[in-house]
């Protein structure tokens, strides 16, 4: 019988996988991106699984405005990605440092 | 039984997609593996009964995120074998990052499932309307307790549209590097051309 710790399982590993994907590719905006979508995918699930076995709905809202977050967040993230590959002509993280003075 | 078969196969193929999307070599590959775990995660919301926020995921996501990923990653010319440079360097601490992040989550659920701290039991305010789809009773609570919050959700994703709009817009090539005609027309051999007659051996003054 699936219970909710089989859903929380499921989410800390992927969320675990988010964070392992941040660190690994440290050099690569995009899939540091990625990653963070995946965190808040984990979430996500955590909210709607506990929606769903507490019986009350407000997870699922709250689920959707973390949606909103995350599509208006990636959307910001690849705008600045672009121009920023626009003016240097990289992506690579290590070489933003324009800002150290 | 069959929910349990659906559940871990959701799940299964969810972790396996989430392991290609950050180890996979090509970014566009990465993408692809993320609109899979996208999916599983739609199957895993469906399985307890939340289909609004499971067809929310599919069309957001897969239709919207994730093509604008794609995008990116195909319209910048980028050399990805040079910006995996750290990736092994980095395997080692990262895994045993991860396992201990890992560990102390699982070692949460778990002290959960012995026994909950009492933080309150939900009010029932919010509980699903029997006899009611997912989609009622979501539509109900978000069009009514939570209408502000809502509002605001909206003014986020216009305040990110309208910031992804200012952020990427260039203005128009006239305006960059002007051609004017009317100046290119009146322009007379007179003005532009000079003509010297240099002695030898010495050198031209312009």
């Amino acid at each position: 019988m699936i219970g909710i710790e089989h859903y929380l399982v499921v989410s800390a590993i992927l969320f675990v996988l988010g964070v392992l994907g941040i660190f690994l590719n440290r050099k690569n905006v995009i899939i540091i991106l990625m990653g963070i979508e995946l965190i808040l995918l984990s979430v996500n699930i955590n909210l709607v699984a506990f929606s769903a076995f507490l019986n009350d709905l407000v997870g699922q809202v709250f689920a959707m405005f973390v949606l909103t977050v995350a599509a208006g967040e990636a959307a910001i993230g690849l705008a600045i990605l672009v121009i920023y590959f626009r003016n240097r002509g990289t992506i690579a993280v290590d070489s933003v440092d324009r800002l150290k003075g | 039984m069959i929910q349990t078969i659906a559940f871990y196969l959701f799940a299964v193929l969810m972790i396996a997609s989430a392991v290609f999307v950050i180890t996979a070599r090509n970014p566009v590959h990465s993408v692809l593996w993320l609109i899979l775990a996208f999916f599983n995660a739609a199957g895993l919301m469906v399985l307890v009964g939340a289909e609004f926020i499971a067809m929310l995921l599919v069309i957001v996501y897969v239709g919207a995120v994730a093509v604008l990923f794609l995008f990116v990653v195909m319209m910048l010319d980028i050399d990805f074998a040079e910006l995996r440079a750290g990736f092994i360097k980095n395997f080692p601490l990262g895994i045993a990052i991860a396992m201990v992040l890992l560990a102390e989550l699982v070692l949460g659920i778990g002290a959960y499932q012995a026994g909950a701290l009492q933080l309150g039991t939900p009010d029932g305010l919010a509980a699903p309307m029997a006899d009611r789809s997912n989609i009622e009773s979501l539509g109900a609570l978000m069009y009514g307790r939570y209408l502000i919050l809502f509002e605001v959700a909206g003014m986020i994703l216009l305040v990110a549209m309208v910031g992804a709009i200012v952020l990427t817009h260039r203005p128009p090539k006239s305006a960059r590097a002007s051609q004017n005609i009317s100046r290119q027309v009146a322009r007379r051999p007179e003005d532009a051309v000079v003509m010297k007659q240099p002695t030898v051996g010495q050198g031209v003054e312009l």
